[in-house]
């Protein structure tokens, strides 16, 4: 009995630490890549060199750092924003005043979640073309706007909103647009955390639609960047590496800040 | 009385739900609804850049005969078959291990099981390029380990290139999926497990007996949410192995969305052609998710 006991946490713990290497590993070859030349790393190399500093360097030299940042930066959060607004002001809208209209309209909604990108992009295009609005920011966060996947979080986080916040809110003669601006949003601080999380690193990483509606060097985000940067015919990985710790430093740091809403928000579609 | 007081309500409801949707609504029937109508159109024409002409059917004839097609459709289907089930399966396993209340360092194998799911799909594609490169750190420790006596060429051949793809996607989403398991577990009452435990049930029969139908429709969405990743995948190939329509050695990894994107916009676009390989998506992705509903359903009556 004993010995079958041991056996089997020398399989579960075995198991585990299998799992937790592989996952990790990734990002410590991430690091020690950052500090190592091109070759050494193709080589296999998986201890610290001394090329940190001159990696970065030649980022610098490569690509317009700064701006390539400030560029995501801007996209990510003024989608967020805007995203969070028009989903929640949705999503509010849905639940609180549900009627027989507005839940065949929600239905055909979530339908769209159904579509994949792929059949929309060609029309997006021709359509950001024509309205002259290729390789602006701006097109490249509209068409996400107001995700399906978004507005069903918001109505079904909207479901633990306290109906007695509403009606007091109503006798003490707010309006409804105000019900929802005083009493809502603040009352639903960690919904707005949760899905604004999500929403930021879905357009902070977003890679196929930038790639076809951003065409200058000025416009491009910095997963752009270092795409191209890993397509030439001998890419640099030690540079390369640098950019990515720079790219993935923010959500990394969002995610040990706030693991809690995190989470929330990926597994809000179950609840 | 009560009829007017009825509909005075409704209108009511209508009136400011109206306006609360509202914004959401007209984006979604200008960027979503009008585009799968407008790529339905398109469908039906054919054409270099901005001469095209009405074909009808024709672009679904050319679909039968277009061996790139064929390739990125297997392509997808490989990655679908293999790729989904091993990570379902590898997700609920470890989940099952962590629901363990007694387990030593819960927090830190949930946080690092979880942490490639921070990645973008970009970054990590291309940190899974360098360790799978020929020199690379991969093939230098099987090398070292004694499991391969030659390199093995992960990004080029065609069948190792699969299995890099497929090996990447399950390190980047197994987590994610594994935390979907967790949250369904902590729903199923400890009392459950107790009470097969007195009756002499074993932990694998737990699992099968217990586990599995309690999560089934946490293992049904999770599914569903999979397959439409799979048949869109686009970023990892892209980055990973780079497969493409240009050359044939690339058309090992290339898929769908990949076609889609080349025929529209690498060549001189065909945006008829590529619409019409872009609804092939949509009609998988229907069929599979009325499949897996199918599956899920059937024994539950």
């Amino acid at each position: 009995m004993i010995v079958a006991k041991v056996f089997k946490n020398i399989f579960k713990y075995g198991f585990l630490n299998i799992a937790a290497f592989v996952s990790i590993f990734p990002f410590a070859w991430m690091i020690i890549g950052a500090t190592n030349s091109a070759t050494d790393i193709m080589k296999g190399k998986y201890t610290f060199g001394t090329e940190l500093i001159g990696n970065f360097q030649k980022l610098n030299e490569m690509i317009d750092l700064p701006l390539l940042f400030w560029n995501s930066t801007k996209i990510a959060v003024g989608g967020m924003v805007l995203q969070l607004l028009i989903a929640s002001l949705a999503g509010y809208g849905f639940e609180i005043y549900r009627n027989k209209i507005s839940e065949k309209v929600y239905g055909i909604l979530l339908l769209t979640m159904m579509v994949p990108f792929a059949a929309l992009m060609i029309p997006l295009f021709r359509m950001f073309a024509g309205a002259g609005m290729l390789d602006s920011h701006v097109g490249v966060i509209i068409p996400t706007l107001a995700m399906p996947f978004m507005i069903f979080f918001f109505r079904q986080n909207t479901k633990t909103f306290p109906n007695d916040l509403m009606y007091a809110a109503r006798v003490d003669g707010l309006s409804e647009i105000q019900i929802f601006f005083r009493i809502y949003v603040p009352t639903m601080k960690a919904t707005y955390a949760a899905a604004g999380i999500l929403s930021f690193m879905t357009f902070w990483n977003s890679y196929l639609w930038p790639l076809i509606i951003l065409q200058s060097e000025r416009q491009k985000t910095l997963t752009l960047a270092i795409s191209s940067l890993s397509s030439a015919y001998f890419p640099e990985y030690g540079v390369i590496m640098v950019a990515i710790i720079i790219a993935t430093a923010p959500t990394l740091i969002v995610f040990f800040l706030l693991q809690k809403h995190f989470v929330a928000g990926m597994l809000g579609s179950i609840k | 009385m009560k009829m007017i007081m009825k509909s005075k309500e409704f209108r009511r409801k209508l009136y400011y739900g109206g306006s609360f949707v509202l914004i959401a609504i007209i984006l979604t029937s200008v960027f979503a609804i009008y585009p799968i109508i407008n790529s339905l159109v398109l469908s039906t024409t054919s054409g270099k850049g901005v001469v095209t002409e009405f074909v009808g059917l024709g672009n679904v004839k050319r679909i039968l005969v277009d061996d790139v097609f064929k390739q990125a459709l297997k392509n997808t289907f490989i990655y679908f078959v293999f790729q989904v089930p091993i990570m379902l399966t590898l997700a609920l396993l470890l989940a099952t291990l962590l629901n363990d209340r007694k387990l030593i360092g819960k927090g830190f194998y949930r946080t690092a099981i979880f942490l490639p799911c921070v990645t973008s799909l970009v970054a990590y594609s291309i940190l899974f390029k360098s360790m799978f490169s020929v020199d690379g750190i991969v093939n230098q420790t099987l090398l070292f380990i004694g499991l391969i006596d030659q390199p093995i060429s992960w990004l080029r051949d065609a069948f190792w290139a699969k299995v890099t793809v497929v090996l990447a996607i399950t390190w980047r989403w197994t987590g994610y999926n594994m935390i979907f398991y967790l949250a369904g577990l902590q729903n199923i009452s400890p009392s459950i497990y107790e009470a097969a435990e007195i009756d002499g049930a074993s932990k694998v029969k737990q699992f099968f007996y217990i586990t599995i139908p309690m999560l089934k429709p946490v293992i049904l969405f999770t599914s569903i949410m999979s397959t439409i990743g799979t048949l869109q995948l686009f970023d990892e190939v892209v980055n990973l192995t780079g497969g493409g329509a240009s050359s044939p050695s690339l058309q090992a990894t290339i898929t769908l969305t990949q076609y889609i994107y080349d025929l529209s916009f690498k060549y001189v676009p065909n945006f008829g052609y590529a619409a019409t390989v872009s609804y092939v998506i949509v009609f998988f992705t229907a069929i599979l998710a009325v499949m897996q509903f199918r599956v899920a359903g059937d024994d539950r009556g």
